[in-house]
C-alpha cells in the first residue's frame, strides 16, 4: 500500500509548488482560526459582572477578532484552490499516461481484456484516486495541522489540562481504526458485488432487445434479483459500519469536553494546586478548543476509510502502466516505396501454445500479384493480417518484405505500406470527411469526395443532413454497408502499395459490390493484394488462391489449376451453385 | 420523483424512528452547554466542587446515551436506505424488461444501464443521508437558536441576521455550481467515449500509425476536464470558509453586545459562554446542511432520471394465442418508419406465406429487409397496414407467446457469458441436451462444439470473444433453432459462413425443420433460390415478388443481382 501511495505522489511531484502553498495557506488560515478561541476567552474575561465590563479592552479584542476571521477565511479559500489544482493536474497527467500506454501495449493485452474494464480504469478508477487520495490527502494534512495547532494553543492556556486531552486523544484513533477494520471486509464484498451487478446489467440491459426477442426477461429478472438482494444486505452492513465513526468520535469528543470542564472548573475554583489557576474566560476558550478538537479526527478517520478504496483503484491503474510496451523501434530502417514483394518462409504461429494454428507456412508473392485466401471459418485467415501487420509476432520462420525480414523495419513504416479493410467497421466520432481522411489528414475536400465517389459512397453521403460534415459514430444509424463504404473510401484515399482486404464487401449487396469491385480493380492494379473472402465470385481474378484449413495451406494455385485438381477447393466452389 | 417514494412503504418504521433517535441525540447534545453554564455559574461561583463533579458526570452520561441513540439511528438508516435501494432497483429492472423496442431506442441501452446502476445508488445515498442528517442538522440549528433565545432573546438578534446571510451565500453558490458540475460530467463522458473507441479500433489506429494523434486528442480532453473541475472548485471552495466567517463575525458581535448585556446585569458570564457554544453548534450544523444540499441535488437529479424510465409505457400486450392456420405470415399494405426518421423504411408491403414455406427478402443495403422482418415478432409496430401471424394481427397476440414461437437470428451474433448450453437455452429454458445437440447439428455447429474438451459446458466469455465470427454465428443460429420454432427469421445470418456451410445449413433446415416457416434475409440469390416467395426490396419499396424463376423473367433488379453472380461463374469457366 505504501508503494502505491508513493507512486501516486510521484505524479504529484511536478505540482509540489501547489502542495507547499497548500501547507502555507493551511498553516496561516488554521493558526488564525485557532487563535480565535483565545481571544474569545479574553473577551469573556472582560465581562466579569454587571457594571464591571472593560469595554475599552473588549473593543480592541473584538476588532482584532474581526480582522483575524476575515484573514483566516481568505487563507482557507486559497488553500482549497491550491489543493484542487494539485489534485486535478495530477489526475490529468495520470489519465493521459494511462491512455498513451494503451496505445503502446501489444495487441495481445487489449484483446485479452474487455473494453469496459480498461475504460473503467482510465475513467472511474482515476476519479476514485482523485477524490480519495488527493483530496483526502490534503484533508489529512490540514487535519494534522489543526490538531497540533490546537494542542499548542491549549498548552499555552494550561499545560496540565492539555496533557489530559493528549492522553485521551488516542482513544479517538483506536475507535476509528477498529471501525475501519470491521468495515473493510464488508466494503470489499460490496465492491465486488457492485462490479457483478454492473456486469450483469451491462450484458442484459445492454442487449435488451435480444432479451425481449428470446423472452428471457423472467430469467434475467431472477439472476438480477439474487445479485440485487445480496448487494442490499452487504451494502447496509458496510454503510452501517462506516457510519459509526462520526457518532463514536463525537462521543470521545464529549468525554474530552467533560474532562476539560471538570478540570478547568476545579482550577477556576482554586481547589486544585495540581491544575493551577484558571479563569472562566480561559475555561471557555478551552471548551471552545475541545469543541473543535475532534472535528479533524473525524475527517482523518474518514480519509483512512476512503484511502483503502482509493489505493485499490490506484493499484489497478498502475497495473496497466506496468504492462510491457512494444519496444520503440524508431532506430530501425523505414520501409518506403515497398515494391510489393513478399515472402513467407516456414512461418509458425499460434495465439496460445495449446492450440497450434499456422505451422510451417511458405509462400512467395511477386509484386502486383493478387492472393486470395479461402477456407472454412476459423482456419487462420484473420491471423494472416495480424502477422503481416505485426499486430502479433511469429514464433519462428520469417516474413520477407521488399527483400528484408519484416522485423528489420519500423512497425509504423511497415503498416503504412499496407491498406487494410477489416471485417468489422470502425467509425469514430467525427465528421464523415474526417473519417475518410483518417489515413491522410492533410487531404483536401476534393480528394475526399473523389475517394467517396470511387467507392459509390458519395450518393448516400450527400443525402445525409450535413453531407460530408455530418457527425457520425459507430452507433449512429448508418447501415453496416454504408459504414464499410466509408472504410473503403479511407483506403482509396490512402493509395498504399499493398492491400489487405478482409471480408470487406460481404455486407454490401452484390450489385453495389460489383461497382466497387471495378474501382477496387483499378486500385489493385500493380499492387500486391491479399483478399480474404467467402465469396468465390470475389476471388475469380486472383493469381494465386491459398486454400486454408485448420491452420495450414492445403492447396494453392490459380482457379483453373485448382478446379482441374478436383480437390477441396473444387468442392467448395461447386457447392456455391449446387442446390 | 414522488413516484419513487412508494418504495419507502416497507420502511415506515425506520423512516420515523431513525430521525427520532437522531433527535434524541441532538437534544442531549444541546443540553450539554446548559450544563456547562451551570457548572460555571453555580459550581465555580460557589466553589462547590461536589456540584462540579456531579455535573461533569452528567455530561458524560448524556454523551453515552447520545452515542446509543446515534448508533441506533445509523443502523435504521442503513437498513432503510438499502432496503429502499434494493426494491427500487428490482422494480426498475422489471420495468425495463417490459419496455418496447421504441422506448429502448429512445433512451439507449447504455443510458438504461447507467440509470439502473449509478442513478439508483445516488438516490439510495440520498435517502441514507436524509435519515441521518436531514433531521439532525435543522433540528440542531432550530434547537440551538431556541436555547439561545431562552437565554437572552435580545442578544439572539445577532443570530437571526447571521443565519439568512449564510443561507443566501449557500444558495448563490449552488446556483452557480450545479450547471458547472453537469459540464464536468459531460467532459468525463467524452473521455470515456474516446477511450472506448480507441480500444475498439486499436488495429485501425495502429495500421494507420495514428497513435500520437489519438494521444494528443485525449490530452486535450483531459485538459478540458481539469479546467472545468478547477472552475467548479473555485466557486464551491468559497462555501465553507464564508459560512464560517459569517458565524465567527456573529460571535464577535455577540461578544460585543454580550459585554453590554453583562454590564447591565441581564446576562451572566456562564450564559455568555453557553451562547457562544450554541453559535458554534449552529455554525457546524449549517455547514453540514450545505453539504447535504449538494448530495440532495445530485440525488434529485438521479431520481428524475429514474422516474423518466418508470414513466415510459410498458409494451402493450395482446392476449391471443391463435392456433396454426394456413396463412402463417401476412403483410397487408404495411408501412413503417422509425421514430424520428425522415423517411419510411418500408412502404406498403403486401404478401403472404403458408406454414412451412420459405420467404426470402433480398435487396441493397438499407432497403428495409431487416426492418420488415422485425415487424413479424412485433418488435416494432407498423405505422400503417397490418402484420398478421396465423390470421391474427400481431398487435392482438400475447407478445411473449408470439416471440416464443419465433426464433430469430439477428445480423450481429451476440452471445452471453456462460456455457454453450446456457446460451442455447436462451430460447428454451428447459431444453434437454438431446434437443440442444440436435439444434447444434442442424446449425452446422456440432462439429466444433463436440471438439471442445468440455463440450456443451465450454465457457463463453462476454460477447463470445473466445470464438471466431463463424462459430459465433452458428451458435446464434443453433440458439434460435432449439425447440423447433414455428417461424425462423435469419437476418443475413450466414454472412460469416462459407458457401459449403451455408448450403449444408439450408439443407439441414429443410430436413430437420420441415414445418418451420423460414424467413431468410440474404444478399445471395443462391441462398434464396429455393424460396417459395422472394420479395425484392429497394429503398423500402417492393421491386418484385415471386419465385426465383418468376423474378428472373419479370424483375429487372433481381435479374441484375442474379446475373452479376452468374457472370462471374461463366467468366471464370471461360478463363
Amino acid at each position: 500500500m505504501l508503494k502505491t501511495l508513493k507512486r501516486v505522489f510521484s505524479y504529484a511531484r511536478p505540482y509540489i509548488a501547489y502542495f507547499v502553498l497548500t501547507l502555507v495557506f493551511a498553516g496561516a488560515g488554521i493558526s488564525l482560526s485557532l487563535a480565535v478561541p483565545v481571544f474569545i476567552g479574553q473577551a469573556v474575561d472582560c465581562c466579569v459582572s454587571p457594571g464591571n465590563v472593560d469595554f475599552h479592552r473588549l473593543g480592541r479584542i473584538v476588532l482584532t477578532l474581526g480582522t483575524m476571521v476575515l484573514a483566516s477565511t481568505l487563507f482557507q479559500w486559497l488553500m482549497s484552490l491550491s489543493t484542487n489544482r494539485l489534485a486535478f493536474m495530477t489526475v490529468r497527467d495520470l489519465r493521459a499516461d494511462v491512455f498513451a500506454k494503451l496505445e503502446r501495449v501489444p495487441l495481445r493485452y487489449i484483446d485479452s481484456h474487455t473494453k469496459g474494464e480498461l475504460t473503467s480504469r482510465v475513467i472511474n478508477d482515476i476519479e476514485i484516486v482523485s477524490d480519495g487520495l488527493l483530496q483526502g490527502f490534503t484533508q489529512f494534512f490540514s487535519g494534522i495541522i489543526t490538531i497540533i495547532g490546537t494542542l499548542i494553543f491549549m498548552m499555552t492556556i494550561n499545560v496540565k489540562i492539555a496533557l489530559a486531552v493528549v492522553i485521551l486523544t488516542p482513544l479517538s484513533f483506536v475507535v476509528a481504526s477498529r471501525i475501519t477494520k470491521a468495515s473493510h471486509d464488508s466494503y470489499m464484498k460490496q465492491s465486488k458485488l457492485r462490479g457483478d451487478m454492473v456486469s450483469f446489467a451491462e450484458e442484459m440491459a445492454g442487449n435488451q432487445k435480444l432479451v425481449k426477442a428470446f423472452v428471457y426477461g423472467d430469467r434475467a429478472m431472477e439472476g438480477f434479483s439474487k445479485i440485487n438482494a445480496d448487494y442490499g444486505k452487504i451494502g447496509a452492513k458496510a454503510t452501517f459500519f462506516s457510519s459509526m465513526t462520526n457518532p463514536s468520535t463525537r462521543f470521545v469528543n464529549g468525554l474530552i469536553y467533560a474532562v476539560v470542564g471538570l478540570m478547568g472548573a476545579l482550577g477556576a475554583v482554586g481547589r486544585s494546586s495540581f491544575i493551577g489557576v484558571m479563569s472562566v474566560g480561559k475555561l471557555s476558550s478551552f471548551l471552545a478548543y475541545s469543541n473543535q478538537y475532534t472535528k479533524p479526527f473525524n475527517e482523518i478517520s474518514g480519509v483512512f476509510a476512503e484511502l483503502q478504496n482509493a489505493v485499490a483503484s490506484a493499484g489497478r491503474v498502475f497495473d496497466v502502466l506496468d504492462e510491457e510496451e512494444i519496444p520503440d523501434d524508431s532506430d530501425k530502417e523505414k520501409l518506403t516505396d515497398a515494391n510489393g514483394q513478399l515472402s513467407f518462409k516456414n512461418v509458425k504461429f499460434s495465439y496460445s501454445p495449446k492450440f497450434p494454428l499456422i505451422e510451417n507456412f511458405s509462400l512467395d508473392v511477386a509484386p502486383g500479384q493478387r492472393i486470395a485466401i479461402v477456407g472454412p471459418t476459423g482456419c487462420g485467415k484473420s491471423t494472416m493480417i495480424n502477422l503481416l501487420l505485426r499486430f502479433y509476432d511469429i514464433q519462428s520462420g520469417q516474413i520477407i518484405v521488399s527483400g528484408k525480414p519484416h522485423t528489420d523495419y519500423t512497425r509504423d513504416s511497415l503498416r503504412s505500406s499496407f491498406g487494410m479493410v477489416l471485417q468489422e467497421t470502425w467509425i469514430f466520432t467525427g465528421t464523415v470527411a474526417e473519417n475518410i481522411a483518417y489515413g491522410v489528414p492533410e487531404a483536401s475536400r476534393e480528394q475526399v469526395i473523389a475517394a467517396a465517389k470511387a467507392v459509390h459512397a458519395h450518393g448516400f453521403i450527400k443525402r445525409l443532413p450535413k453531407g460530408y460534415d455530418t457527425q457520425i459514430s459507430e452507433d449512429c444509424g448508418l447501415s453496416q454497408g454504408q459504414k464499410q463504404l466509408i472504410c473503403i473510401a479511407r483506403i482509396m484515399l490512402m493509395d498504399p502499395p499493398m492491400l489487405i482486404l478482409d471480408e470487406a464487401t460481404s455486407s454490401i449487396d452484390l450489385r453495389t459490390e460489383h461497382r466497387i469491385q471495378r474501382a477496387f480493380t483499378k486500385l489493385m492494379e500493380g499492387k500486391t493484394s491479399f483478399i480474404i473472402a467467402h465469396r468465390l465470385s470475389t476471388i475469380k481474378n486472383s493469381d494465386v488462391i491459398l486454400v486454408m484449413n485448420k491452420g495450414s495451406i492445403i492447396e494453392q494455385g490459380s482457379h483453373r489449376q485448382l478446379m482441374e485438381k478436383g480437390g477441396f477447393y473444387a468442392q467448395l466452389y461447386n457447392s456455391q451453385f449446387a442446390s | 420523483m414522488k413516484d419513487l417514494l412508494k418504495f419507502l412503504k416497507n420502511y415506515k418504521k425506520e423512516l420515523v424512528f431513525g430521525p427520532f433517535f437522531k433527535l434524541l441525540e441532538a437534544i442531549f447534545e444541546l443540553m450539554v452547554p446548559m450544563v456547562m453554564a451551570k457548572i460555571i455559574d453555580k459550581g465555580i461561583a460557589n466553589g462547590d466542587t461536589g456540584y462540579i463533579l456531579r455535573m461533569s458526570g452528567l455530561i458524560v452520561v448524556l454523551g453515552v446515551c447520545g452515542l446509543g441513540f446515534a448508533l441506533t439511528c445509523q443502523f435504521l438508516a442503513a437498513r432503510c436506505a438499502y432496503g429502499f435501494g434494493t426494491e427500487l432497483r428490482e422494480a426498475l429492472y422489471r420495468h425495463i424488461n417490459s419496455l418496447s423496442y421504441e422506448s429502448i431506442d429512445r433512451i439507449g441501452t447504455s443510458s438504461l444501464v447507467n440509470r439502473l446502476t449509478n442513478d439508483t445508488n445516488t438516490v439510495q445515498n440520498g435517502v441514507n443521508m436524509f435519515i441521518r442528517l436531514a433531521v439532525r442538522a435543522p433540528f440542531l440549528i432550530i434547537g440551538a437558536a431556541v436555547m439561545a433565545v431562552t437565554i437572552d432573546w435580545k442578544l439572539s438578534g445577532v443570530m437571526f441576521i447571521a443565519a439568512p446571510l449564510i443561507s443566501a451565500v449557500i444558495f448563490f453558490i449552488m446556483r452557480r455550481t450545479v450547471p458547472m458540475y453537469k459540464r464536468t460530467q459531460q467532459l468525463l463522458d467524452r473521455a470515456s467515449t474516446l477511450t472506448r473507441e480507441n480500444l475498439e479500433g486499436t488495429r485501425v489506429i495502429r495500421a494507420f500509425s495514428r497513435q500520437q494523434e489519438e494521444i494528443d486528442e485525449f490530452g486535450q480532453a483531459v485538459d478540458d476536464i481539469a479546467e472545468s473541475s478547477s472552475a467548479v472548485g473555485r466557486i464551491s471552495a468559497i462555501l465553507n470558509p464564508v459560512a464560517f466567517m459569517v458565524m465567527d463575525l456573529g460571535i464577535v458581535a455577540i461578544l460585543w453586545f454580550g459585554g453590554a448585556r453583562i454590564d447591565s446585569g441581564s446576562l451572566t458570564q456562564g450564559q455568555l459562554t453557553a451562547f457562544t457554544n450554541y453559535m458554534t453548534q449552529i455554525l457546524l450544523a449549517l455547514v453540514v446542511l450545505a453539504n447535504l444540499i449538494v448530495i440532495f441535488t445530485k440525488a434529485l437529479a438521479s431520481a428524475n432520471r429514474v422516474s423518466e424510465i418508470f414513466a415510459l409505457p410498458s409494451e402493450e400486450n395482446g392476449s391471443l394465442v391463435p392456433e396454426s392456420s394456413t396463412r402463417e405470415i401476412e403483410f397487408r399494405g404495411v408501412s413503417f418508419a422509425y421514430e424520428g426518421a425522415g423517411d419510411t423504411s418500408v412502404k406498403e408491403l403486401s404478401f403472404s406465406v403458408k406454414k412451412g414455406e420459405m420467404l426470402g427478402f433480398i435487396g441493397g443495403t438499407g432497403s428495409g429487409k431487416s426492418t420488415a422482418a422485425s415487424l413479424i415478432p412485433c418488435f416494432y409496430k407498423a405505422t400503417q397496414g397490418q402484420v398478421l401471424v396465423r390470421d391474427t394481427d400481431v398487435l392482438d397476440w400475447n407478445k411473449e407467446e408470439l416471440r416464443r414461437i419465433v426464433g430469430s437470428v439477428p445480423q450481429k451474433a451476440v452471445l452471453f457469458t456462460g456455457t454453450v448450453r446456457d446460451n442455447i437455452r436462451w430460447q428454451k429454458a428447459d431444453a434437454s441436451d438431446e434437443e440442444i445437440i440436435s439444434a447444434l447439428k442442424t446449425a452446422q455447429a456440432w462439429e466444433f462444439v463436440s471438439a471442445f474438451p468440455e463440450g456443451l459446458d465450454r465457457h463463453i466469455a462476454q460477447g463470445g470473444r473466445n470464438l471466431s465470427g463463424g462459430q459465433r454465428q452458428r451458435l446464434a443460429i443453433a440458439r434460435a433453432l432449439v425447440g423447433k420454432p414455428e417461424i425462423l427469421i435469419l437476418d443475413d445470418s450466414t454472412s460469416a459462413l462459407d458457401y459449403a456451410t451455408d448450403l449444408a445449413l439450408r439443407k439441414a433446415l429443410k430436413t430437420d425443420l420441415p414445418d418451420t416457416t423460414v424467413v431468410m434475409i440474404s444478399q445471395r440469390t443462391t441462398s434464396l433460390k429455393d424460396a417459395d416467395l422472394i420479395v425484392v426490396l429497394e429503398d423500402g419499396e417492393t421491386a418484385g415478388k415471386g419465385t426465383h424463376q418468376e423474378l428472373l423473367e419479370s424483375c429487372q433488379v433481381y435479374r441484375e443481382i442474379y446475373q452479376s453472380q452468374m457472370n462471374e461463374r461463366e467468366g471464370s469457366e471461360n478463363a
